[in-house]
């Protein structure tokens, strides 16, 4: 299939998947030619020699959509996201799933900074490490649950001002202590699951720490077990306790801080 | 601290009955937010502490029975330690807290649109009369060409080569205030949308998300994105005549937004996608947005949501370096900056920040649209003032040092009933605006004051129009940044400097 009968640059079809190569194409170009793919019908949408565009999946719509990214795409990978999955065979950059309200992201990699800002559902699944402020602002709202697992460790400020959803912190391969500063701060809704035992002690005191309870754990079984097959790992090993949890101790963190002025 | 049971804060007000002229119709109890007003068996008892002068009660006593007193037991008059000093050390000295207000500073600074005068032309270059000829307040929001390309057709008329980037067409260069659902009631925002839509103009719907029943007002409706994210998906981004990117407000630079969790009841949860009970915290900072780049990043991550067929306006709050910052926005690329000037208004806003941080609007305006001009980008971004738009005439003068159309949010409610109590965080508003509670929304009705602020925007059009014609021009945009037809009055030269303008006689 082209592109309204004539051929665009980089864009041929394989299989029912569109191919585009990304070599040396701006992210406006780039993202346009996704955006007609998607409208002209296309489910299946692969890109090549991706090299750090950015939006890439921005505000797209439609659950049986899936893009493939081949190189390292750049920031605010997924932003608005409404349903597809982008599936990314390498490390990603800052900002991927901002405000996403549905879908999945799975990175076969690291991750950098500020990672599902304000998401309000869909999935985002890192095999390896990731950066700061993962997760702040996360909403969740009636059925739309969203999920964060990261593999590996996180930098400070992971869950701040959280107000939904639910974050896993795998801490594979990791001897240390997975996260950083400022863990929890702010946060007013949602849950944090931990696969390693920290001492908490040092971290946000708007918050509670907690063993995993059955509950948690069928819940959670069912995002670890997909997680466990995206990334080809032992899922025996993945779902196996204890867990811990933390969740907020006041939905109004700070009701208590303000008083009405004279004037 | 346990609460102590005497407290030193008398009533501000009194609210005194006339008895004799009372017919115990008791519609001062049930149109009172505040509580003030009882039945006690055979007449009407006031308790003062609750009165905030609010005006409801008078203006529907169907006898005039009621009068609103200044407390006449007055404090010890002092011109350093004055009234409200005292009561907020008392007030805070029982809570701890920190003092919240509604509404913009009621302190008394200086007002530079009072000492400002506009022009008018005599004998040599004659007036223009407004009422028999064509007068054009129509605005156009977005970003503009540099220069114009044309083409021109088989009949020798010329044809527009260059694609006009996305705006917003404005009947008249005003436009409502961003003011969420939560801040304010359904009911205050639907008369807003009514009216826009019939003058042809917007509203702007805050941080609080787009409830369903103005979705049919998409056309005229601002839609915002803050750091909270509230209602923000990619339809919702889709939903109006554009996107604005909330980075500050004239009220309280540099302080979030902070919905308590007992405010978000079902409709409001639904209607910013988050559970009910919780505070909607929306602080100041967006995290992800730490420099020009960042919020370049945001603006065009929205661009490509919304297919760049929408402008992106950028709202913030005016502070001392106003000019390098609207700079850096519209190198950003916003499409429009909003600049919210200091004595603008809030819901909400620590006192300390609403009374002393930020700089005025008509100083804000007159600098940056100075820095765009020298750095040849005026034309790259629209300017939108706000901060306590009076009248037509602070709007006629905020559009001469520079913007190309004002927003009123205080302005708006006031046609609404509101007597500026400032205690807009209460939610106890017996106006039904700055309330969620059923009994008080439901009196605001949409249609009513949709008209009455159709009313004020057209009287306020009419009113430019009769100034533009003095002027001698014949259409808003030639007035826009002409800081030559306006005289200062009582300003220190540093003042005038910082204005942009001459003293009167000069």
């Amino acid at each position: 299939m082209n592109m309204d009968g004539d051929a665009k640059r980089g864009v041929m079809t394989a299989g029912g998947t569109i191919v585009i190569d990304a070599k040396e194409m701006h992210y406006k170009e780039l993202n346009k030619i996704i955006r007609e793919s998607i409208l002209s019908g296309a489910k299946n949408v692969l890109l090549e020699n991706v090299n750090g565009q950015y939006y890439i999946g921005d505000g797209i719509k439609g659950d049986d959509i899936t893009i493939t990214v081949n190189g390292v795409p750049g920031n605010d990978l997924g932003v608005f996201m409404d349903g597809p999955s982008i599936i990314v065979n390498n490390n990603v950059q800052d900002n991927i799933g901002n405000t996403m309200n549905a879908g999945k992201i799975t990175v076969n990699g690291d991750a950098g900074d500020v990672i599902g800002y304000g998401m309000r559902g869909g999935r985002i699944y890192i095999r390896g490490n990731a950066g700061y402020r993962i997760g702040i602002h996360m909403k969740g709202y009636n059925e739309q649950i969203p999920v964060i697992i990261i593999g590996g460790k996180v930098g400070s400020f992971f869950g701040e001002y959280m107000a939904g959803g639910v974050m896993v912190l795998l801490g594979l391969d990791n001897s240390e202590e997975s996260v950083g500063e400022y863990f929890g701060v702010g946060m007013h809704g949602g849950a944090i699951y931990l696969k390693q035992k920290i001492d908490f002690s040092k971290y946000s005191k708007e918050v509670e720490f907690l063993e995993a309870n059955d509950v948690d754990m069928s819940f959670l079984k069912k995002y670890l077990l997909e997680y466990a097959k995206d990334f080809n790992l032992s899922s025996e090993e993945l779902i196996r306790g204890p867990f811990y949890k933390i969740v907020p101790s006041s939905a109004r963190p700070y009701a208590h801080l303000y008083t009405s002025a004279a004037f | 601290m346990t609460k102590s049971s005497f407290t030193n804060v008398q009533s501000e007000y009194l609210a005194v009955i006339d008895h004799a002229k009372c017919i115990r119709c008791k519609r001062c109890i049930q149109n009172c937010g505040w509580g003030t007003y009882s039945f006690g068996g055979d007449k009407i008892i006031a308790d003062h502490s609750k009165c905030v002068a609010c005006g409801r009660c008078y203006t529907y006593c169907p006898e005039g029975a009621i009068s609103i007193l200044k407390n006449p037991t007055v404090m010890r008059e002092n011109g350093n330690w004055q009234d409200y000093h005292i009561k907020n050390i008392w007030r805070q000295s029982e809570s701890g807290g920190i003092a919240i207000s509604g509404m913009g500073t009621p302190l008394k600074y200086k007002k530079y649109f009072d000492h400002i005068l506009l022009d008018a032309c005599q004998v040599t270059n004659p007036p223009i009369d407004p009422l028999r000829e064509p007068m054009e307040l129509k605005t156009f929001l977005g970003k503009k060409p540099s220069k114009i390309e044309l083409d021109f057709n088989e009949d020798g008329q010329p044809v527009l080569k260059n694609k006009m980037p996305p705006q917003i067409e404005l009947a008249t260069p005003f436009m409502f205030a961003p003011m969420s659902y939560g801040s304010i009631s359904l009911n205050a925002q639907k008369a807003m949308a009514l009216a826009a839509r019939a003058l042809g103009i917007v509203m702007n719907i805050g941080e609080g998300g787009l409830h369903d029943e103005l979705v049919p007002f998409g056309k005229n409706i601002i839609v915002q994105v803050a750091s909270g994210r509230f209602g923000v998906n990619r339809d919702y981004l889709n939903s109006g005549a554009a996107v604005e990117i909330k980075i500050g407000q004239g009220a309280k630079p540099g302080i979030g937004g902070h919905l308590p969790g007992e405010k978000i009841g079902a409709d409001i949860s639904r209607t910013r996608m988050i559970p009910a009970g919780t505070d909607a915290i929306s602080p100041a900072p967006h995290h992800d947005i730490y420099s020009i780049e960042d919020l370049r990043q945001l603006i065009y991550a929205i661009k490509e949501a919304i297919n760049y067929e929408k402008p992106v306006s950028v709202k913030v709050a005016a502070v001392h370096n106003i000019a390098a910052i609207v700079s850096g926005v519209v190198r950003a690329g916003a499409d429009i900056v909003y600049i919210d000037g200091f004595s603008g208004g809030t819901g909400a806003a620590p006192t300390i920040v609403r009374d002393n941080v930020g700089i005025p609007i008509e100083i804000a305006l007159a600098q940056v649209d100075q820095r765009l001009r020298e750095e040849g980008i005026r034309n790259e971004a629209s300017l939108i003032a706000a901060g306590s738009i009076r009248s037509s005439a602070d709007a006629v003068k905020a559009i001469a040092l520079g913007a190309d159309a004002v927003a009123i949010g205080t302005a708006a409610l006031i046609t609404m009933g509101c007597h500026v109590c400032g205690k807009c965080h209460t939610g106890n508003c017996s106006w039904g605006i700055t309330t969620q509670r059923p009994e008080l929304t439901r009196r605001l009705d949409p249609e009513e004051y949709g008209e009455k602020l159709y009313n004020l925007i057209n009287a306020w059009s009419h009113e430019m129009k009769e100034v533009l014609g003095a002027m001698g021009v014949n259409s808003i945009e030639s007035l826009r940044g002409s800081k030559e037809r306006l005289r200062g009055i009582e300003l220190t030269d540093s003042e005038l400097k910082a204005l942009g303008i001459k003293h009167a006689g000069m």
